[in-house]
């Protein structure tokens, strides 16, 4: 069976798997099987934590999933609960069965949509959300962030590599938000024109965007390599 | 001895001439002449094919498990899921035939407007919206491909917004309690929320509106085929272009348990024409899927399915024709901002934003009075003028001031008994499975249907989701599966 050759692969040097898969069927599956591992690696850290839930209630199971992701949760009236650089956190906010959360910092959490579902649906009080360059954020998840509508009111989407122009667009049920960073969004095409609608969309809202000298054209010698278009077989 | 001499002699002049053979002959371009040698002795060594007269790489090959007759979206889907369904590696042989590769001419899958929304009153199309739109989330788990490119869907969640007036109400309530049941994310708005939420819309008339708040929106199609078609082709099935222009089929007498009989049909071969020539192979199969889009009416006539006297079952006909529908592109500067939905009118007219320019896609359905030709894929600019601009600008009075920069048409495989698909076996022509008729539906539930196709063949149930309200016996028992649909 043949493969489709990107432009990428014949640019940049070949591994010897990717030589040897070319001539050997089980290479080849070998390949296939590294890539599903891959793919279902992320999904074992996402999995949800409904049996907790029933033991400790919505906000504490939230406050597990973010912090054993590596992010910060802040109870209401309470401090910054943080896990170390071991990945260790104490562990009196089990007894905060009640105590709604008021604050996750989830910046560079390989959370994603699966993962989605133990953050927006147990925590209603939520008022502050950082997802700042998370890999796994993208559109979808953004869909799933209209059950926060009533309690967010700041949100911080910063560097987000898969968060598009597109999910911006449903973030318009967050009618109580006060401030919402979009800055440094790669994958949107025209934040300068992106963070017009948005502000347009949101008349309340205060929002962070992109820097204005970004949309200015580069010097001649500044000019990035144009990488084609990938061909399709 | 005199030859040797002069061979010595006129070495030169000979050179300049070429070599001579034995018997005189010239044997010039020798190079051309080794080549064509070469070629022929690959063809005997192991591994190649070895036709002895002509080369026929272009042709299908002359067997195959399973035939899909069509490779649009709904085609490629039962591929997709045969071969990741079945029960070892390289069981199936899937073979697709695609009529146009370029998917501009014949395919509906091309033009359309790739929007996807649970709201529906059948139960069952609730639950195919569901598992497409599980699937499109994940779609690069399902679609990876070593060393190819991520597939990006560019996918709207903007929702679906379904507008109704005063007399649809109570159906829209209905409804909309059916689809949260099912799991839809799905809510009621009155019509003051309406003017709170969304400004620019003029809610005169509008006595109820659904709204879906996730899981709803848009994508682009094109994508989605081509991944679909990368991922099929990297587990193994093969994609040729060509017609599908007879069947070969064998009966055989059968008796019901009460005593009838019953001549039940099988299809052994299929005739695959090469595109502008007369040349075609025949293809042994044990099942066929015809997932040929609008022409399955076509298709199935090849097959034998409705040649018999009307109201039997033998004549009862796959009642699925190609409709033309235009989709309209335009610009207004002043109209909906980035939150726009898919909008669907009391009226029929639907429009949805596109891109980042305040430019909107739309359309409208036709009633039966006003259909246009589907001999041709020809625009009637009129149609806009007169049918969808006025009820666009009732609706939105931004939109008085638009400008169309662009028409195109594509046809919809419309089924004209109750316009939801066809899903399932003949009952007469035994190896024959259907998967079209969705009447501008099959683009989104194309996941779910794919993967209940091939259940059927492979399983012979469906497992996932009970498609049985979809099988091709409700024509012949007039049991209409009726839905009121907008789009």
């Amino acid at each position: 069976m043949s493969e489709p050759v990107t432009p990428d692969s014949s640019r940049k040097k070949r591994t010897l798997l990717q030589f040897l898969s070319d001539y050997f069927h089980d290479i080849h599956a070998l390949r296939e099987y590294l890539l599903r591992k891959q793919i279902l690696k992320g999904n074992r850290k996402n999995r949800s934590f409904a049996d907790i839930q029933e033991k400790y209630g919505p906000y504490v199971t939230g406050a597990l999933f973010i912090l054993k992701q590596g992010g910060a949760v802040k109870f209401q009236d309470k401090e910054w609960i943080r896990p170390n650089e071991r990945g260790h956190f104490p562990t009196e906010f089990l007894e905060f069965r009640k105590v709604p959360v008021e604050a996750v910092d989830a910046s560079g959490c390989a959370i994603n949509y699966q993962g989605m579902s133990n953050l927006p649906v147990p925590l209603k009080e939520l008022r502050f959300l950082s997802l700042q360059c998370c890999p796994n954020v993208d559109d979808w998840c953004l869909s799933r962030l209209y059950l926060l509508a009533d309690s967010l009111q700041e949100l911080s989407l910063a560097g987000c590599p898969q968060v598009s122009e597109r999910g911006l667009a449903c973030l318009h049920h967050l009618q109580n938000l006060r401030r919402l960073d979009i800055s440094d969004l790669p994958a949107v095409s025209h934040p300068g024109l992106t963070q017009i609608l948005v502000e347009e969309m949101l008349p309340h809202c205060e929002v962070l965007g992109t820097d204005w000298a970004q949309g200015l054209k580069l010097e001649p010698d500044q000019q990035p390599q144009n990488t084609p278009s990938p061909v399709s077989p | 001895m005199l030859r040797k001499v002069l061979r010595i002699g006129l070495g030169s002049g000979l050179s300049n001439r070429g070599l001579r053979t034995r018997r005189g002959g010239f044997t010039l371009d020798w190079d051309a002449k080794m080549s064509e040698f070469k070629k022929k002795i690959e063809c005997i060594l192991p591994g190649k094919q070895w036709e002895e007269l002509y080369d026929t790489s272009h042709l299908p090959p002359k067997q195959s498990d399973v035939v899909i007759v069509g490779g649009g979206i709904l085609g490629l889907s039962v591929a997709f899921w045969l071969k990741k369904l079945e029960s070892r590696r390289g069981a199936i042989r899937v073979l697709v035939v695609e009529q146009d590769h370029t998917y501009s001419r014949a395919s509906s899958t091309g033009p359309s407007v790739g929007g996807i929304w649970q709201q529906f009153s059948v139960p069952e199309n609730v639950q195919l919206s569901l598992f497409s739109v599980d699937f499109l989330r994940n779609i690069n788990e399902h679609l990876a491909v070593v060393d190819a490119p991520l597939v990006d869907l560019r996918y709207n969640p903007s929702g679906c917004l379904l507008l109704a007036s005063e007399k649809d109400a109570a159906t829209l309530e209905n409804n909309v309690k059916m689809q949260r049941q099912e799991g839809a994310k799905v809510c009621l708005i009155s019509p003051e929320q309406l003017q709170n939420k969304f400004p620019w819309i003029n809610t005169e008339g509008v006595a109820l509106a659904s709204y879906g708040m996730e899981d709803e929106g848009w994508f682009d199609a094109w994508s989605l085929l081509q991944g679909l078609r990368r991922k099929v082709q990297s587990m193994g099935v093969l994609l040729y272009q060509g017609e599908v222009t007879r069947f070969i089929t064998s009966s055989g007498q059968m008796q019901t348990p009460s005593g009838e009989q019953v001549v039940l049909r099988r299809i052994n071969e299929v005739h695959v024409k090469m595109d502008k020539s007369l040349e075609y192979q025949p293809v042994e199969c044990a099942a066929v899927i015809n997932a040929a889009g609008p022409w399955s009416g076509q298709v199935a006539e090849l097959a034998g399915i409705g040649k018999g006297l009307p109201g039997t079952l033998q004549g009862t006909k796959l009642p699925v024709e190609p409709r033309k529908r235009y989709v309209h592109l335009w610009h207004c500067p002043q109209g909906p901002g980035l939150e726009t939905p898919l909008v669907a009118d009391i009226s029929g007219v639907y429009f949805r934003r596109e891109g980042l320019g305040s430019n909107y896609l739309g359309g409208y359905s036709p009633t039966e009075e006003e259909e246009p030709d589907p001999t041709n894929l020809e625009v009637d600019h009129d149609f806009f003028q007169n049918k969808v601009w006025p009820h666009l600008a009732q609706r939105v009075p931004s939109f008085k001031t638009l400008k169309v920069q662009r028409s195109w048409a594509g046809y919809y495989d419309y089924n004209t008994f109750d316009q939801n698909g066809v899903v399932g076996p003949h009952p007469l022509v035994v190896n024959m499975y259907f998967a079209t008729g969705f009447s501008g539906h099959g683009l989104q539930h194309a996941p779910g249907i794919g993967r209940a196709v091939a259940e059927m063949v492979l399983d012979g149930q469906f497992n996932t989701i009970d498609m049985s309200p979809f099988l091709f016996t409700r024509f012949y028992l007039g049991e209409k599966l009726q839905a009121y649909n907008i789009l």
